[in-house]
């Protein structure tokens, strides 16, 4: 489980992205952080894994406070976490296999053929084969992700971060990475974090949905909920289209979950 | 404001080293990417050394057959006087000035494009220190493989100055090899590679300072890559002066 209590954040240019936000993350769950573009989602995202410092505040990785942590506790605790990021991040002069190989060759006394023979496991586990040799620029973007996603959890995590995992992509790929990610964080009990604003996403895998708003804790719920809600700043922002506002009035209309 | 913004830079730099300098996560990986930085910025730098410094060459000795035309000079002083500029200046700081756009542009635009495509944050987040597994490498492949650089220059650089003898009737062979010989002092070898391992060192770091800490896309990948061209070539200028006069005077 993690825990975010009472994080702000302001950048050197005065802007308060991150007003005082709390929030809870659990684990073998699939947790969605929503809201609009700009309303600091991705700064919150990147304050939990540390690419940002707030100034203030705690984030609690299983009772473990992060930002107390010296250098060497956050360089062990990183190798718990596995991060998917937007545009993959892939590195371009590796291979898939290579890719996936990166965290087993830097972290683990693994010997090159087993760490071959656990990349191969983790590409057969997102469903990818024969791209072992392929470098990731002669790959498509859904494919991209996948290769991400077998990274992410080559060393077993216990955390895994996704920042919008599906921007780029069409809505049936999209649907394979929600799947993936949702199979994944049961299947090994993880804590995923996944920072979206792609609606079939949120409500089709978000278990624990935190929203957003100016940099302010708006809303916190699951997807069925969601229909339920009053909250009209969420409800402006996921029912946007008239399709998910003929949903809701349907699910309402039934009375259904 | 410029003063304050030189002194940030200065200050972020040294702290960059620090990150750099650290001892390696694993070390086998570390060796592994030395030798392919060695191959990458060293070995591919080799036709280019070899074109520019054997015309470097050929044209100083022309120059200095032109130039020294007065009777009262000895005739194997256009041989020294060409050994000399290519052993004290060309081998070393003219080749590091090349080779900072070469080697300089390809650094700070690699490093730049693995920052704005996330990949930088990408080994952050793995818990990997990637200035050190990034730049490490680079820095000391470069400040390795930069003396046998510019001893190739040296020698390709003579070498041309010969061809001029050979081809040309401006000056015979017998008094070209007479003058490369004449007044040999072995420290100018040395003083060059010292110099050349400074600016070689000087390339590597500030491109890798350049390209590290870009932010936005590509368009600043770009001024990345001209600033580490514009920034190394300035302070390899400075060290020649402070060099020349530490180890000469």
């Amino acid at each position: 489980m993690i825990e975010v209590k009472n994080i702000s954040k302001t950048f050197d240019d005065g802007r308060t992205v991150l007003h005082d936000v709390s929030a809870t993350f659990y684990t073998g769950k699939t947790n969605l952080i929503i809201g609009q573009s700009g309303s600091g989602k991705t700064v919150m995202m990147k304050s939990i894994v540390g690419l940002v410092r707030p100034e203030s505040g705690e984030i609690l990785y299983d009772g473990r406070d992060f930002l107390a942590m010296d250098p060497e506790q956050i360089k062990n605790l990183r190798k718990e976490i596995g991060m998917l990021f937007q545009g993959s991040a892939l590195f371009d002069s590796e291979t898939v296999l290579g890719n996936v190989m990166f965290p087993l060759m830097m972290f683990t006394s693994m010997s090159p053929a087993e760490q071959r023979e656990r990349a191969q496991f983790c590409l057969a586990r997102v469903n990818l084969h024969g791209a072992d040799h392929k470098y990731p620029a002669e790959i498509s973007g859904g494919m991209q992700k996948r290769v991400a996603i077998a990274r992410a959890i080559a060393l077993n995590p216990k955390y895994l971060f996704c920042d919008e995992p599906n921007s780029g992509l069409d809505p049936r790929t999209s649907l394979v990475i929600d799947e993936l990610l949702s199979d994944i964080t049961h299947e090994y009990g993880i804590t995923t974090i996944i920072n979206t604003h792609d609606m079939n996403s949120v409500m089709g895998i978000g278990e624990n949905i935190v929203f957003i708003k100016e940099g302010r804790p708006g809303w916190v719920g699951n997807s069925r909920e969601l229909f339920h809600s009053d909250n009209k700043d969420l409800n402006d922002f996921v029912f946007a289209t008239q399709l998910f506002r003929d949903a809701r009035s349907y699910i309402r209309e039934h009375n259904r979950n | 404001m410029i003063l304050a913004s030189a002194i940030s830079s200065f200050g972020r730099y040294w702290l960059f080293m620090k990150r750099v300098f650290s001892v390696p996560d694993k070390w086998r990986v570390f060796y592994s990417r030395t030798i392919f930085e060695i191959n990458k910025l060293g070995i591919d730098s080799i036709p280019l050394v070899i074109v520019i410094s054997i015309f470097i060459g050929a044209v100083c000795t022309i120059q200095m057959v032109l130039n020294t035309s007065n009777p009262l000079l000895p005739a194997y002083s256009v041989g020294l006087a060409t050994r000399d500029i290519v052993l004290l200046e060309f081998s070393n700081s003219i080749l590091c000035l090349i080779l900072a756009g070469k080697v300089g542009s390809n650094i700070a635009s690699e490093i730049g494009t693995m920052r704005v495509t996330e990949q930088i944050d990408a080994l952050d987040i793995m818990g990997v220190n990637s200035a050190n597994y990034l730049v490490l490498p680079k820095v000391v492949g470069f400040v390795l493989f930069m003396p046998i650089l510019d001893v190739l220059c040296i020698g390709t650089a003579l070498l041309g100055g010969y061809g001029v003898a050979i081809f040309t009737d401006m000056i015979t062979v017998s008094r070209y090899v007479y003058g490369i010989q004449a007044f040999f002092q072995e420290w100018y070898v040395w003083y060059g590679i010292i110099k050349s391992v400074v600016f070689a060192y000087i390339i590597a770091s500030v491109a890798a300072y350049c390209g590290f800490f870009v932010k936005g896309g590509a368009l600043e990948v770009g001024k990345a890559s001209t600033n580490a061209v514009v920034s190394s070539s300035i302070l390899i200028l400075l060290m020649d002066v402070i060099l020349t006069k530490l180890l000469l005077q």
